[in-house]
C-alpha cells in the first residue's frame, strides 16, 4: 500500500549543497584588516580625539587637583599638620560640619515631601512648581546671600525687630545656615522627583489596597524604590553644602573662629599669604570631593539602573 | 543585478557567526533570509552591505567584486529594522539626503533634487507628507519613507531588515502586499531578512532558510514547505510532527510494525519520520498505517485537530482533518500517511 | 482654606498625604526661596524707578556686567567645543582610565569653589606651572580677564558633557549607518547627522554652563586680579558695594543679575520645547 504522492526522502543539506557550491571560482580568501566600520573613525583620528580630550581635562581639571596636594605638603608635614589643627581651623571644620549637619537633613525632608506630592498626585501648576524647585540653580550664590542680608541685615526688612530681640542671623551662624540650605535647596528633590515619577504610583496602590497604612506605605515601599537615588541626592547635596563659598561669604562677616566655615578659612589665610596653611585646608576639602566622587562614581556603576532618569546637572 | 556571496565567513570575537555561506541571487529576484534569532541571516544582509567585514570570502555585484569595497562605494539601498529615520530632517529632507550627499560633479540641482524626492513620496503613497518630522508619522509611513529614502538613490540592490518586524498585524498584512508590488514594478534585486515564515512564503521568489550561521535549504516557497531538505527546515516551516522509527533495508517500522518499503537510500538504523498534520488522513484500512490512541480534539479555523499518542514512546503528534467531515474520532484510531519525510538520526 | 482649595484642584486618589507634603513643600520653598527673592525684587522696587536706572547703569556696574557676560559666553564656548569632544570619546571610545576620567568630570560639582579658585590662580600665575610655560609668549592669564575665562570654564564644563553624553549613548547606531548606505562619508555623516541630533542637548549645556558662569564667584576671584573696569564680575562687585553698606547699589546689580538668570531659565525651556516639538522629546 504505497502512498500517492511519494516523496523522495532528502538527506540533510542536500539541496543547500547543490543550489550553491559549484560555482567554478568558488574560492576561499582572507580579505586584508584594511576596512573600517562605518560607523568609527580611522585609529589615528581616534587617538589624536582622546589625546586632546584628556589633555583639555588634564589642564583644566587634573593639574589643579593636583597641585593643591603639592602646595599643601610642600612645607613638610610639619606645616601641614600646624595649619589643620590651628584652633581657627578646627572651629571651621566644626562649623561646615555643623551647617552641613542641618543643611543636609532639612533639604532632605523637603526633597522627600515634594517629590511625593508631584510624583504621586496630578495638581493644578505642578510644571511650574518644578521650575520653582530649580530656580536657586540659576540664581548667583552672591544674591542668595545678599537676599538674606536684605531680610535680616540691620538696614534689613526684619533687621530693627531683630536687633530690639537681640536675634542675631546676619553674619552669625543661622544666615549661614539659611544661605547654604538656599543654594543646595533643589538637590534632594531633583534626583526624587523624576525617578518617582517615572516609576508611578502603582506599587503604593498595591501597598494600601492590601492594608498598609500610609506611612508604612512609604517606609515599606516608596523609600526602598529611590533609596539610591536619594544618597545620591544627599551626596551632591552635603559637597554643595561644605564646599559653599559665594553665599556664605556674603552672610558670614568672616569673624574668624566663629562664623568662618573651612572655604572662607582658606581664602582668609590665602589672603593673608600663607599659602601653605591655605592649601593644607584646601586640600582637606579636595579629598573630601574626592570621596564623593568615588562615592558618586560606585552608586552609578552599580546602581546605575535605579538612577537612570536623571537629568544632566 | 545579480549578487553572489562566495564562502562568506564572519567572526565577531572569534565566535563564528556565518561560516562559510555560498549563495547565488539573480538579477530582479525577490529572496528571503529566513531563520530563527542568531541564525546569521542579519549578518549576511549586512555583510552584502558592507556594513561588516568579512573574515574571509567574498561578494561579487554582477561581475564585479565588492568585498573590498565601502558602503558608501556599494551604493544599495537598505531598509533598517527601525528604519533609521533622521529626526532633526522633514520627510522630504531624509529623502533628498542621499542626493544631497554627493559629490558636488554627480549631485543634481536643488530642484531637481525635490522634484526626484517629490515622485518618491508619491511612489510610496505619501504624497502630502513631505514636511512632516518623522515622529510624526506612524509606524507604516516611516516604513515607507524609510523605503522611498534608499530608493533615492537609485540603488540596484534593496536590502531590507526585517521590514516589517515593528508593525502590527494588520499594517505588516498590507504593507506587504504593497512592497510585492512595488517589487514588481521597479525589478530591484531585494534582499530581505524576516523571522517571520508566513512573510518570507507569501512574498519572496525563493526562500534561503539559515540556522545557526549556515544555510539549510535554498529554495522556492514550495520546495521549502513541500520537501524540505533538513529536520530543520521541516521543524521550523509550518507545522511539523515527528515520530521516531527504524529503518531496515528501506522498509519502515515503527516499533515492531512494518509501515511499508517508504525509505529506499536512506541507511538502516534509527530515523525520524516528519510529517504535516494534514498529510495524514484516517484510515480504515490498516496495513501501512499508523496507529494512534486519541488524546484530545480541538477545533483550529477550518480544521479539527486531532492529537494522538503513537507507538510505544506514546509520541504526541498531530491530525488536521476538515472540520466540515463532522466526525470526532475516539478510542484508538489508524491514520495513513499521505506525505511525509524521512532523515535518519544518530 | 489654601489646602481645601488645593485638594479640590487634584484629582482623586487613594494614596495619602497629598495636603501635608505639598503643604509642607510650599511653605519651605516660600520661606526659603521665595520670599527672600521676593525681598531683592521689593527692595529694587523700592528704589524709584530713576534711581535704579541710574545705579543700575552706573560704567562701573556695566563694565562688570560686560566682563560678567563676556567671560561666560567664552568660558561657555570653550566648554561647547571641548565638552563635546569630551563627551564624545567617552562615550564612543575604549581606553585606558576612560572610568576615572568619567568620574572625574564632575570634579567642578564637588571641589568647593574657593579651592578651586586658589588651585587655578597657583597655576597660571606667571610663576606657576603652566603660567611659567605661557610667560616667554608674553601671555598672562592670572588677574586678566583670561584668567576669568579659565575659571569659568572649570566650572561649566560638566554641565556640557554631562547633557550631551546621555544623547550620544542613545543616539542609534542604525542612523549612522543609514548615513553611510545613503552613500554619506564620515564628516558629512558628523556634520549632517550627528551634530544636529546632538544640537538642543549641546544648546541646553551651553546655557547651563553659561547661567553658572555669570552667577560665579569663588573661583573667579582670586584668578581675576580684580581691577575695577578691567577684571572685577559682577558678583564681585555686589560683595563690594554690600562691603561699602552701599545697599542700593548693591540691590540694584543683584537685581539685574536676577533678571538675567530668569532669562537663561526662559532660554533653556525654549531649546527644551522647540527639542520636543521637532523631534518628539527632550534634549
Amino acid at each position: 500500500m504505497l502512498p500517492e504522492t511519494p516523496i523522495r526522502p532528502a538527506l540533510a543539506r542536500s539541496a543547500a549543497a547543490t543550489a550553491t557550491t559549484q560555482r567554478p571560482d568558488a574560492r576561499e580568501r582572507v580579505l586584508p584588516r584594511s576596512w573600517r566600520s562605518p560607523t568609527t573613525e580611522r585609529p589615528l583620528v581616534r587617538w589624536l580625539l582622546i589625546a586632546a580630550a584628556l589633555a583639555f581635562l588634564g589642564l583644566v581639571l587634573v593639574l589643579p587637583l593636583v597641585l593643591v596636594f603639592v602646595e599643601a605638603l610642600k612645607g613638610g608635614i610639619g606645616v601641614y599638620a600646624a595649619a589643620i589643627s590651628d584652633p581657627d581651623a578646627l572651629a571651621a571644620i566644626r562649623l561646615t560640619l555643623t551647617v552641613s549637619a542641618i543643611t543636609v537633613p532639612a533639604n532632605l525632608v523637603f526633597g522627600l515631601c515634594a517629590a511625593w506630592a508631584i510624583a504621586k498626585f496630578q495638581f493644578f501648576g505642578k510644571s511650574f512648581l518644578i521650575t520653582l524647585i530649580d530656580l536657586p540653580f540659576s540664581v548667583s550664590p552672591v544674591v542668595a546671600g545678599l537676599v538674606f542680608v536684605l531680610l535680616f541685615g540691620s538696614q534689613g526688612f526684619f533687621g530693627p525687630f531683630l536687633s530690639a530681640n537681640g536675634i542675631d542671623i546676619v553674619f552669625a551662624v543661622p544666615g549661614i545656615v539659611l544661605a547654604t540650605i538656599f543654594v543646595t535647596f533643589p538637590f534632594v528633590a531633583r534626583e526624587l522627583i523624576p525617578l518617582m515619577q517615572e516609576q508611578g504610583s502603582g506599587d503604593e496602590e498595591a501597598a494600601i489596597s492590601l492594608g498598609a497604612s500610609g506611612f508604612k506605605t512609604f517606609w515599606l515601599v516608596t523609600l526602598p524604590n529611590v533609596r539610591w537615588a536619594l544618597l545620591y541626592g544627599v551626596l551632591l547635596c552635603n559637597a554643595r553644602a561644605m564646599g559653599e563659598f559665594g553665599a556664605v561669604s556674603v552672610v558670614s562677616g568672616h569673624i574668624r573662629g566663629f562664623t568662618d566655615t573651612m572655604p572662607l578659612h582658606v581664602e582668609i589665610l590665602y589672603n593673608e599669604y600663607s599659602f601653605s596653611a591655605a592649601f593644607a585646608v584646601a586640600s582637606i576639602l579636595a579629598l573630601l570631593a574626592l570621596l564623593t566622587l568615588s562615592i558618586k562614581s560606585v552608586l552609578e556603576w552599580r546602581h546605575g539602573e535605579s538612577l537612570k532618569t536623571r537629568r544632566g546637572h | 543585478m545579480d549578487i553572489s556571496v562566495r564562502k562568506l565567513r564572519k567572526e565577531f570575537d572569534r565566535f563564528p557567526a556565518l561560516h562559510g555561506v555560498s549563495l547565488d541571487i539573480a538579477s530582479g529576484e525577490l529572496v528571503a533570509l529566513l531563520g530563527p534569532s542568531g541564525s546569521g541571516k542579519t549578518t549576511l544582509l549586512r555583510l552584502i552591505a558592507g556594513l561588516e567585514f568579512p573574515t574571509s570570502g567574498s561578494i561579487f555585484f554582477g561581475t564585479d567584486d565588492a568585498s573590498m569595497k565601502s558602503v558608501q562605494e556599494r551604493h544599495v539601498g537598505f531598509v533598517f529594522q527601525h528604519y533609521a529615520l533622521f529626526r532633526h530632517m522633514s520627510v522630504l529632507d531624509n529623502i533628498a539626503f542621499g542626493l544631497r550627499v554627493r559629490r558636488r560633479q554627480d549631485r543634481p540641482t536643488e530642484a531637481a533634487i525635490r522634484r526626484r524626492a517629490g515622485e518618491l513620496l508619491d511612489l510610496v503613497q505619501l504624497p502630502n507628507l513631505g514636511s512632516r518630522f518623522p515622529h510624526q508619522l506612524s509606524g507604516g509611513q516611516r516604513q515607507r519613507v524609510a523605503l522611498a529614502r534608499a530608493l533615492a538613490i537609485e540603488p540596484q540592490v534593496l536590502l531590507l531588515d526585517e521590514p516589517f518586524g515593528a508593525l502590527d498585524a494588520k499594517v505588516r498584512k498590507e504593507l506587504r502586499r504593497w512592497l510585492r508590488e512595488l517589487h514588481e514594478r521597479t525589478g530591484h534585486t531585494t534582499v530581505f531578512v524576516t523571522h517571520d515564515q508566513e512573510e518570507a512564503m507569501e512574498m519572496s521568489d525563493r526562500v534561503v532558510v539559515m540556522s545557526q550561521g549556515r544555510i539549510e535549504q535554498v529554495g522556492t516557497p514550495d520546495e521549502i514547505y513541500d520537501q524540505p531538505a533538513s529536520p530543520f527546515v521541516h521543524s521550523f516551516i509550518g507545522d511539523s510532527n515527528q515520530i521516531s522509527v527504524t529503518i531496515d533495508k528501506g522498509e519502515v517500522f515503527l516499533d515492531k510494525r512494518s509501515l511499508g518499503p517508504l525509505a529506499e537510500g536512506i541507511p538502516d538504523g534509527p530515523a525520524k519520520m516528519y510529517l504535516r498534520p494534514h498529510d495524514l488522513e484516517p484510515t480504515d484500512e490498516p496495513a501501512g498505517a499508523i496507529p494512534g490512541e486519541i488524546a484530545a480534539v480541538r477545533r483550529h479555523a477550518g480544521s479539527r485537530m486531532i492529537e494522538i499518542a503513537v507507538g510505544e514512546r506514546r509520541e504526541r503528534i498531530e491530525v488536521a482533518i476538515p472540520a466540515t467531515k463532522g466526525w470526532i474520532p475516539e478510542g484508538t484510531q489508524t491514520f495513513r500517511p499521505r506525505r511525509w519525510q524521512i532523515f535518519p538520526t544518530g | 482654606m489654601a489646602s481645601l482649595a488645593l485638594l479640590r484642584l487634584r484629582q482623586q486618589s487613594v494614596i495619602p498625604g497629598f495636603g501635608p507634603a505639598l503643604g509642607f513643600t510650599l511653605l519651605y520653598l516660600s520661606l526659603i526661596v521665595l520670599i527672600p527673592l521676593g525681598a531683592l525684587v521689593l527692595a529694587a522696587a523700592g528704589l524709584g524707578f530713576s534711581e535704579f536706572v541710574a545705579l543700575a547703569t552706573d560704567p562701573r556696574t556695566l563694565a562688570a556686567l560686560k566682563l560678567s557676560f563676556l567671560a561666560s559666553l567664552a568660558a561657555a564656548c570653550v566648554n561647547a567645543v571641548f565638552g563635546l569632544l569630551v563627551a564624545w570619546v567617552l562615550v564612543r571610545y575604549e581606553f585606558f582610565g576612560r572610568r576615572i576620567v568619567e568620574a572625574i568630570i564632575d570634579l567642578p560639582f564637588a571641589l568647593p569653589t574657593a579651592v578651586a579658585g586658589i588651585a587655578l590662580t597657583a597655576l597660571y600665575a606667571p610663576n606657576g606651572w603652566v603660567g611659567q610655560l605661557l610667560a616667554p609668549l608674553q601671555w598672562k592669564v592670572a588677574y586678566t580677564p583670561l584668567g576669568v575665562i579659565v575659571a569659568l570654564t572649570f566650572v561649566g564644563l560638566p554641565f556640557v558633557v554631562r547633557t550631551v553624553e546621555p544623547v550620544l549613548r542613545d543616539l542609534d547606531r542604525d542612523v549612522e549607518e543609514a548615513s553611510a548606505t545613503l552613500g554619506a562619508g564620515r564628516l558629512s555623516t558628523l556634520r549632517r547627522v550627528i551634530l544636529p541630533a546632538l544640537l538642543p542637548a549641546l544648546l541646553t549645556g551651553f546655557t547651563l554652563a553659561l547661567a553658572r558662569a555669570v552667577g560665579e564667584y569663588g573661583s573667579v576671584i582670586f584668578i581675576a586680579g580684580n581691577i575695577p573696569y578691567v577684571s572685577e564680575i559682577a558678583p564681585l562687585l555686589i560683595v563690594i558695594r554690600l562691603e561699602e553698606y552701599d545697599y542700593a547699589a548693591a540691590t540694584a546689580l543683584a537685581a539685574e543679575m536676577l533678571a538675567i538668570s530668569f532669562l537663561m531659565l526662559f532660554a533653556i525651556n525654549l531649546i527644551q520645547a522647540s527639542s520636543r516639538r521637532r523631534f518628539g522629546h527632550a534634549a
